[in-house]
């Protein structure tokens, strides 16, 4: 007979994903869209061979390459926000994830290199956050968006008067002027493709074979998650708290002698 | 040398010009360099008082078309009395002395001046053998050093000077090098452009013989009163730009027209330079007005940003006019090519996953626990701290104390 209930150990939902992570990632995917769309068209107008010219034209161009800046504005905005939310986060959204300073990671890196990039085997990797890998990615587009963001200040400059835009123009003659900066602005956009193509396959390749709700989980937040995974999460939440509360119980003892120490010698 | 210590004013009388002539060049300057009408009386004064600078012109690896910029300055007023602003000691290619006799004047030139000259360079300094570019029996570098010595300033004169313009290109063979990169310890202005334009020129010599400093400059060495801004900024071709009207090939409607030239590579937006307002051949038009694209040849390394007639760069090492597009384009087919091979063999080896057919042990669930494990231990520590702690302020104070009863305080 054909199961139609899964084997899975029993599943609890997760909150995972807090508010700030989800806006910043649907803001992202519009503003990254539409700046690789209106970028292309400012790479490569479109021809119009017919027409009375400027009158009937208008400023059609001016206006893309103002909502080319605007969506950059934006995208910047939303970096910093996330910045900020780096350090305030929980646990899956902390600084940390990204950057693989532990052999934990390192061994989450080789283990999903395995099982999901050369499929060895079957057997599913269970994260409740990122899994290391693709944290490490990320970790990688947040350094493209860096790139864009001063890339495209540094142009940017050139035609404004805003406080600090001096800056990102000397920041342009050093690097080597437009001829480079263009460049690198426009190679780092089929960056984003490159990343696009895959973020986009590999949301849908761990729903299809993990179903845990990875593609939903993005827009409230929720995942399945196994259960033991769920109670060791708790477990280490109250561990962690506990920790907290000894390390502040240590600090004031530590200044209590201190205090007690100068006393009996003044 | 006879004339040294005359005035620019009065080579110019004893010339035959008029002093209305002089006033006019004078309010020109003051108009170009961005100077107030006081400055423009300061112009007036130092031109009319000071002696005239000697300049001691050097040529080395160029084309001379810096020369003819200079020599055929665009401006009527500028284009009759730009060479009477300075006093030109010595420069190879203008003398009518040849040989040793050349070599002799600027041997003079450079004694009788020394720590007041202007050294103007014109050309870019091979170093990679001295063979490229040695006259009288001296290189090109040996050249440089003795006239950078005795300099109060020296002006790069054009793209050579200034970044070594096409012998600097890509692998540069001769490994020309420009002013700036040589150390030459002294202040440089870097006016750009292959050729610069000769109002730049003046307005840089007026501004130094009038304040007695380089105008301001920006990072890479130019007046930022005239490299200040970009072609496209200044260009009258600006609106068709913005109304996204292009040129699509030379010898089409739009182009006739007078349509933007971008998409035919123009490098208007790449390029800092004053040719769209101070404009050439008695200010009558600059590349763009007479149709073809700027090549950007006022910014460093121009020649190898080409080709001259495309938007983007060609990446090197790709073949021929292989552009990032081209590359782009190729990555982003593999990629999808990889993900769609990818989702084949998915199906087929995590068949028994996607059917439900195997029991679902994950692979880190026991590496969380170590980690939950290892959290224990981190709290096992901390509390051993404690008790450390707790010990060390027992056996300070003899046992006999308790924080929390303040009438127990020890007496000194």
């Amino acid at each position: 007979m054909r199961t139609v209930i899964t084997k899975k150990l029993p599943l609890r939902e997760m909150y995972v994903w807090e508010l700030p992570v989800r806006i910043f990632h649907w803001v992202n995917a519009f503003c990254i869209t539409f700046l690789i769309i209106t970028g292309f068209i400012i790479a490569y107008p479109p021809a119009i061979l017919s027409g009375t010219g400027a009158q009937q034209f208008g400023y059609w161009f001016g206006y893309l390459r103002f909502t080319h800046l605007t969506l950059g504005l934006i995208l910047i905005i939303n970096f910093l926000v996330r910045f900020y939310w780096f350090f305030a986060g929980n646990k899956f959204a902390k600084w940390n994830n990204y950057v693989p300073l532990t052999k934990r990671q390192w061994k989450g890196i080789f283990e999903t290199v395995k099982v999901d990039v050369f499929l060895l085997t079957p057997k599913p990797i269970y994260d409740i956050g990122h899994n290391s890998l693709a944290a490490t990615t990320y970790l990688g587009v947040f350094v493209l968006i860096i790139v864009q963001a001063v890339t495209g200040l540094a142009m940017w400059s050139a035609a404004s008067e805003a406080p600090g835009a001096g800056l990102f123009q000397d920041f342009l003659f050093k690097a080597g002027g437009f001829f480079f900066l263009r460049h690198l602005h426009y190679m780092v956009m089929w960056l984003f493709i490159l990343f696009i193509i895959a973020h986009v396959y590999l949301v849908f390749y761990h729903d299809y074979i993990e179903r845990n709700g990875i593609a939903s989980s993005i827009i409230g937040g929720w995942k399945f998650i196994d259960e033991r995974l769920a109670k060791d999460y708790v477990n280490e939440l109250n561990a962690t708290e506990e920790l907290d509360k000894k390390k502040h119980e240590i600090k004031e003892l530590e200044k209590e002698v201190k205090e007690t120490k100068a006393k009996h010698n003044g | 040398m006879n004339k040294k210590g005359k005035t620019f004013y009065e080579e110019l009388m004893a010339k035959g010009y008029s002093r209305r002539q002089f006033l006019k060049f004078c309010g020109l300057m003051g108009g170009m360099l961005g100077l107030q009408s006081t400055g423009v009386a300061q112009i007036v004064e130092a031109l009319e008082t000071k002696p005239r600078l000697p300049v001691l012109w050097y040529h080395f690896q160029e084309c001379t078309c810096c020369s003819e910029s200079f020599l055929r300055a665009s401006h009527p007023v500028i284009e009759e009395i730009l060479l009477e602003l300075i006093s030109l000691e010595y420069d190879d290619t203008l003398m009518a002395a040849a040989g040793e006799q050349a070599e002799w004047v600027r041997a003079e030139a450079m004694k009788e001046n020394y720590g007041n000259y202007l050294m103007v360079v014109e050309g870019a300094v091979p170093l990679g053998s001295p063979g490229y570019c040695t006259i009288a029996g001296k290189s090109a570098k040996q050249i440089f050093d003795e006239g950078a010595k005795g300099a109060k300033a020296i002006i790069a004169w054009g793209n050579c000077a200034c970044s070594g313009c096409i012998q600097a290109a890509k692998p540069n063979p001769t490994q020309a090098m420009p002013v700036h990169k040589l150390n030459p310890g002294k202040p440089v202005v870097n006016v750009q452009g292959c050729p610069p334009i000769a109002d730049v020129m003046a307005g840089v010599i007026t501004y130094y013989l009038t304040f007695d400093k380089l105008p301001e400059l920006d990072n890479t060495g130019r007046p930022k009163v005239f490299y200040g801004r970009r072609i496209h900024d200044t260009c009258y071709r600006r609106p068709c730009y913005d109304a996204g009207l292009f040129v699509e090939s030379f010898d089409d409607e739009n182009a006739k027209k007078g349509y933007c030239l971008y998409k035919m590579g123009c490098k208007g937006p790449n390029t800092y330079n004053s040719c769209a307002i101070i404009k050439w051949n008695n200010n009558v038009s600059y590349p763009i007005q007479s149709g073809h694209g700027c090549i950007g040849c006022a910014e460093p390394n121009f020649w190898d940003n080409g080709p001259l007639y495309a938007t983007l760069p060609a990446i090197e090492g790709f073949g021929i006019e292989t552009t990032a597009t081209k590359i782009g384009a190729g990555l982003t087919a593999v990629a999808l090519g990889g993900v769609a091979a990818h989702a084949i063999v998915t199906n087929i080896q995590k068949r028994s996953l996607i059917k439900n057919r195997t029991d679902d042990i994950s692979l880190n669930v026991e590496d969380n626990q170590e980690y939950c494990g290892e959290l224990g231990k981190r709290m096992d520590n901390l509390n051993k701290k404690i008790d450390l702690i707790r010990k060390d302020q027992l056996t300070y104070l003899g046992g006999g104390y308790r924080p929390d009863k303040p009438s127990d305080e020890p007496k000194n």
